[in-house]
This record gives structure tokens, C-alpha cells and sequence, in this order.
């Protein structure tokens, strides 16, 4: 019978069944940081209980890190305190940490990939609900909470349900200017905020087929924005030359032994599906987001939807969006002046995000008045952007070159906006209070996009800035 | 580490106005700066509490109360434990809602916080009249999955295997895990990644 990639790698991974219903899942790979570990190694502490698979744990630095200068001790004690935890758990407990200067820290979803850690056919879990990027090579990949990362550590499996599939088709080329970013917010914006709770995403058609790895890591990573906890790309050529030499990659022989089974784990031909949608790549346009969740977006020459135009049962979140945003029904977002332009993240802090900004940036100045950054997502993304010198363009022009982290997207570190300030940022959440002033306003766009706007110090096209 | 039965849940109630309550505004990130989740009742939905006097959390009358009755996909966004720890150490020992974040549901099972999903028009009642009546004692029962509020009893959801694990005391997964014992080694023996292919 014809088999998903999630029936196959579920049923690999199913240590057996539990009696309430559930499933005990093996977990092949288990990622963690400083902000979601510290309590479960306490727990794991008071239990007398030790790692069941030490070598299947990877830990790095990204929350709390500041990315000016990254001297310890931090001058915020409680991020030093954080880290301090997290070094010493990593050597008691015997996991491999990717320290700061190690040449291989950054943002968790950055590192797992690029070192080749995160691979086709294995589950992956991480006390972090964008965990859900590592799909894009085929894996079953989801955040999870704090007891749920002490489970893994005790026992490297977890008590899962197995979710319904939906398989997300995308037809057709992408016009210039609109990137995955724009594709994962067009998805979020029809299927909903919820629209995926209950379900894993099967990523799926030619322009899926035609996206670099880097491409289907943003397409995965907000998966989560949509409810699904999972969703996943099946993996092809263009996985396998991604992973091909990688640190953590198999090697040699076995590289082509592991591209074998690589190719038998994806959906067969013929599988089955419980709910299908479609969307048209060569519809789509820059999207940018209006509201305080993720599907509040439009496209950028549309106007923000008039109140008759949502659904009454997403008219008090309507509201309350635009008041807390200060917009106005019908509104269109071109011209929105912006005060901060943020980019980074593990939505877009990789290689090609850098390069399609610098590409808008180069040879021009940031707008009088507007504070920006630029946050890669590793050290290894900073190492290969300043080998090409897009550092240097970003600098010329007026933005900040920073250390990696997470920084701006969730303000745990110093780099926060302040008051009601406007954001343009290639982040993931326009949550209200998420980048860490309580009042901050976020507009979630492409990288691209927020080039456009330091640029201009408004809200643009960048369609119209590429030619 | 068995951890606790849980067939039933009586208190009183606390309303939460407000549809896709992300964990972000549940608890601001510049709380997570900490290494045990201790004292996070504090700052418990810290932002919109300054920003609203009238915020339920900022209201005496619910002091105390134990059931927190919200709407459509509570606890949306970052899987932080944080949420529904700060939560459950204000006091709440189980959330009554029109549906909820996945990741969220899993962190309040993990701890022993049960949700449990009513109709739409149940949870603005159950909203409304606690709102009227914050002194109404409330009882959720997982065992006959019924609220009981005043006369009225409504009909409540939760998916079979998190409700299991409530009633057979098996929510705190570690121990049911490592019962599984040579299984898993058994298990990661036989993937091809785990033995270098």
C-alpha cells in the first residue's frame, strides 16, 4: 500500500504503543538551548535520572546571546547565569555544545542543517515550536515543551499522537521579488491561524520541487504560525547535494548507502491524503502583515480588508489588531513609515536571505532616522556573508553588522524596540510584545522587503526597487 | 515519579476575554530569562495586564479562582513551558476554551493542567455568566467529560489519549517512557541513520 513520509517514518520510530492511545516515539535527533533546557535537567537532576542517548542531544547559545559584543561574563546576569547552566548541564550530562567562537554557534535551526545534524527520515525535537524548519529535509520535526524535553533526555522518546496529513500543493514559478517568506504567508493567510492544529503540512509541487533547501527551511519553519506542528518537504536531489559533505553528514560510501534510503522514505506515488489545498505560485505577491498574528497579512498593494470582508468570528481579533497596530480598515500599507528594520532570525538569517537584502541595499543608504540590523543565523552564515563582503554592503549603507542569535525576533537580548516603534522585520511573529517593548509594532515581510523599507524608511514594494 | 490522578477539577472561574492568546502575552520573553520556573505567577500576562486595569488577572474577584475559561486557539506561538507554568502557579488547575495551540496542550497535559474544548456558544456562556457570577463554583469532570456550571452541564472535549492519561495518572510521561525499557535501544538499532548506514 502506498505510504506518506510521515506513515513511514512514524512507524520506523514507533517504539510501541502506550496505553493510553498514544504512541512511544524514538526521537533521532533532540536540539536544545538555553532558555527551554535549564528546568529539565533539574527535573532529570532530581530524578537520579542520567541522558538515555547523550550523543543523540546537540546544544547551542541563541536566545539570550547579545550581538554586540559577546564578551562573558554577559553584562545581563540572568542571560549569563542561563548560559552558565547550560555549559555546565552540556558537560555533567556529556552532550556536545556549540559554544560562542566555536565557529559553529547560532540559532538552532541555523546550525542543525548546515551541520549536516538534521536529516531526512529522522524525528527531531527541540524545546522550540520553530523546530518545524528541519522538515524541509524530510523530517518529522516539532517543538516541544520543557517536561517534554526532560522525556527526551530520560528516555529519547516522546508520547505522541500521530496527526492527520495535509498535503500543500504550490504550482508555478514565483514571480521576482516574492520569495518562500511570502509563500508561507499567503499559505497562513487562507488556511489560518488554526487551520492547521490537528494536522502535519506535506509540502508539495513544482515550485516546492524548484526551491533550494534554504528556500523550504523558511517554508517549514512557520509552519507553526499556521497551528500544524509539523511540516515537512519530501526529500529529493536537492536535499541529498545540500547534505553532501557536511560535518555531520554520513561520508563516502555511506553518503551514497544513506541517499538510498533517503529516497525510499518520501511518499510513494498514489499516497493518500486526509485534506489537500492548492495555491498558484504566479498569483502571489510581496506580503506584508498588518495585525498582531501571522495570517493577518495582505499583499503589499492590497488594502488591509474592510471589517464586512473578515468572518464574524475573526472580527474581534480584527479589531483589536488594528487598534493595537494604529491602522485603519482599507488602509493600504505601502507608505507605512517604519522607525527599526530587523533581519534575522531562523526564518531568514541564512545565506540567501543576506544576499537577496544586500542585493536591494547595495549602493544605497539607509532613511535618516531608521535603525537597522542585520543578524545572521550562525557563525558559519556570518563567516561565508563576510567571505563574499555583504557585511561590508550592509555597512556601507548604514546597517549594523551583529553577532549571530536570535536577537530582535523575540527581544530576550538588549536588541529590543522601544515604545511604539514600527518594525520591519523578516521575523516570524508580529505577536503584540514580541520584540520586546510591550507597545512595538511588527510588520512581518521577505528579507527583501525590509531591505525596501530601511531604505526608503517606508513600507515599498520591492518589486518596484528590483525593476 | 507516578504522578497524580486527575478525574475532576471544581473552583471558580476566571474569564479570558480574546481570541489566538499567543504564549508571548500569557508571559513577555523578557521572563523566560531564568533557569527555573519559579515566581513566573507574577508576570502573568504582564504587558496586557499594564496596559488593561480591567484585565481579569488584575480583578480581585477572581483571585483564587483555579478554571480559566478562554476562546479559540489559546496558547498559540512559542512552545514555552513557561505559559502554562506561570499559569498553573497563579492557580489554575485546568483551562476550558473553544480550542487550543497544540504545543500549549501538550505542555498543560505534561504538568497535570487539563483543557478541555467546549462549543463556541459554551465557552462565551461559561465566559459570561462566571463574568456575572465569579463566585459560581465550577466543575469540570473528565471521567463523564462534563462542565458543570449552576444548572447547567456542557458537553466537554479532550482528545481519548490525554484524557487517559489524567484519569490513569500517567501524564507525567518519564517514568511510562522508561518502562518501554530495552525497546528503545531495540528500536534505534533498527534505523540506518542511528548505525552510520
Amino acid at each position: 500500500m502506498a505510504e506518506t513520509l510521515l506513515d513511514k517514518v512514524w512507524r520506523l520510530h514507533t517504539v510501541r504503543e502506550l496505553p493510553s492511545g498514544q504512541t512511544q516515539l524514538f526521537i533521532g535527533l533532540h536540539l536544545i538551548h538555553e532558555v527551554t533546557s535549564p528546568q529539565a535537567f533539574l527535573m532529570l537532576r532530581e530524578l537520579g535520572l542520567k541522558v538515555r542517548f547523550p550523543n543523540r542531544t546537540f546544544a547551542t547559545i541563541d536566545h539570550i546571546v547579545p550581538t554586540d559584543s559577546q564578551a562573558r561574563p554577559f553584562a545581563d546576569w540572568l542571560a549569563e547565569q542561563m548560559t552558565v547552566a547550560l555549559v555546565k548541564n552540556c558537560q555533567d550530562f556529556g552532550i556536545t555544545l556549540f559554544d560562542l567562537g566555536s565557529g559553529r554557534q547560532g540559532i538552532v535551526h541555523v546550525i542543525g542543517p548546515e551541520l549536516g545534524l538534521t536529516q531526512p527520515g529522522m524525528t527531531i525535537a527541540c524545546g522550540d515550536s520553530h523546530t518545524s524548519t528541519h522538515g524541509a529535509f524530510g523530517a518529522l520535526a516539532f517543538g516541544i515543551g520543557t517536561s517534554q524535553v526532560r522525556d527526551v533526555l530520560a528516555t529519547q522518546c516522546l508520547a505522541m499522537s500521530k496527526p492527520k496529513l495535509r498535503r500543500i500543493l504550490v504550482e508555478g514559478t514565483l514571480p521576482r521579488g516574492v520569495y518562500a517568506k511570502d509563500v508561507i504567508l499567503a499559505i497562513i493567510r487562507r488556511l489560518g491561524v488554526k487551520g492547521g492544529v490537528g494536522y502535519a503540512y506535506e509540502y508539495a509541487g513544482s515550485t516546492i520541487a524548484a526551491m533550494t533547501m534554504e528556500e523550504r527551511m523558511t517554508l517549514c519553519n512557520m509552519t507553526i504560525e499556521g497551528g500544524a506542528r509539523i511540516g515537512y518537504v519530501n526529500p529529493d536531489r536537492t536535499t541529498f547535494e545540500y547534505l553532501r559533505g557536511r560535518p555531520f553528514a554520513p561520508q563516502g560510501e555511506a553518503f551514497e548507502r544513506a541517499v538510498r534510503w533517503w529516497q525510499q522514505i518520501a511518499s510513494d506515488p498514489g499516497a493518500t491524503y486526509d485534506d489537500e489545498v492548492r495555491f498558484d505560485a504566479a498569483t502571489l505577491q510581496p506580503m506584508v502583515t498588518w495585525g498582531i498574528t501571522p495570517g493577518q497579512s495582505v499583499g503589499v498593494t492590497e488594502p488591509i480588508p474592510e471589517p464586512e470582508e473578515v468572518p464574524e468570528t475573526e472580527r474581534a481579533a480584527y479589531w483589536e489588531a488594528l487598534d493595537f497596530m494604529s491602522f485603519r480598515p482599507g488602509q493600504r500599507l505601502i507608505g507605512t513609515p517604519i522607525d527599526v528594520a530587523f533581519i534575522g532570525s531562523c526564518t531568514n538569517a541564512r545565506l540567501s536571505d543576506l544576499r537577496a537584502a544586500a542585493e536591494v541595499v547595495r549602493g544605497r543608504k539607509v532613511a535618516r532616522g531608521v535603525r537597522a540590523l542585520v543578524v545572521p543565523g550562525s557563525e558559519a552564515v556570518a563567516r561565508a556573508a563576510e567571505a563574499e563582503g555583504l557585511h561590508e554592503i550592509f555597512q556601507d549603507a548604514g546597517f549594523e553588522w551583529r553577532k549571530p542569535g536570535c536577537s530582535m525576533c523575540l527581544g530576550m537580548n538588549p536588541d529590543r524596540l522601544r515604545g511604539r516603534e514600527i518594525c520591519a522585520s523578516s521575523s516570524n511573529r508580529n505577536f503584540k510584545g514580541r520584540q520586546g517593548s510591550p507597545t512595538g509594532r511588527t510588520l512581518l515581510m521577505s528579507p527583501a522587503m525590509v531591505a525596501a523599507a530601511a531604505i526608503a524608511g517606508h513600507v515599498v514594494d520591492v518589486r518596484e526597487v528590483l525593476g | 515519579m507516578t504522578s497524580a490522578i486527575i478525574r475532576e477539577i471544581t473552583g471558580r472561574g476566571i474569564p479570558l476575554p480574546g481570541d489566538d492568546m499567543d504564549t508571548d502575552r500569557i508571559i513577555p520573553g523578557r521572563f523566560l530569562r531564568c533557569v527555573t520556573f519559579e515566581g513566573l505567577e507574577a508576570h502573568v500576562f504582564a504587558d496586557d495586564r499594564q496596559q488593561n486595569p480591567d484585565h481579569p488577572f488584575n480583578q480581585e474577584r477572581y483571585r483564587g479562582a483555579s478554571l480559566l475559561i478562554v476562546g479559540r486557539n489559546f496558547g498559540c506561538g512559542s512552545s514555552r513551558e513557561h505559559a502554562p507554568q506561570a499559569l498553573m502557579r497563579w492557580g489554575i488547575r485546568g483551562i476550558i476554551g473553544e480550542s487550543f495551540a497544540e504545543i500549549f496542550f501538550a505542555n498543560c497535559t505534561a504538568i497535570g493542567v487539563p483543557c478541555v474544548t467546549v462549543s463556541a456558544e459554551d465557552a462565551r456562556w461559561l465566559r459570561e455568566v462566571v463574568a456575572a457570577h465569579p463566585e459560581m463554583e465550577l466543575r469540570l469532570d473528565l471521567e463523564t467529560m462534563t462542565v458543570h456550571a449552576g444548572d447547567r452541564r456542557l458537553a466537554a472535549h479532550m482528545p481519548e489519549g490525554a484524557r487517559r492519561q489524567f484519569l490513569e495518572g500517567t501524564w507525567n510521561s518519564t517514568f511510562v517512557l522508561l518502562e518501554a525499557g530495552e525497546a528503545i535501544e531495540r528500536t534505534a538499532a533498527q534505523l540506518p541513520y542511528v548505525t552510520g548506514f
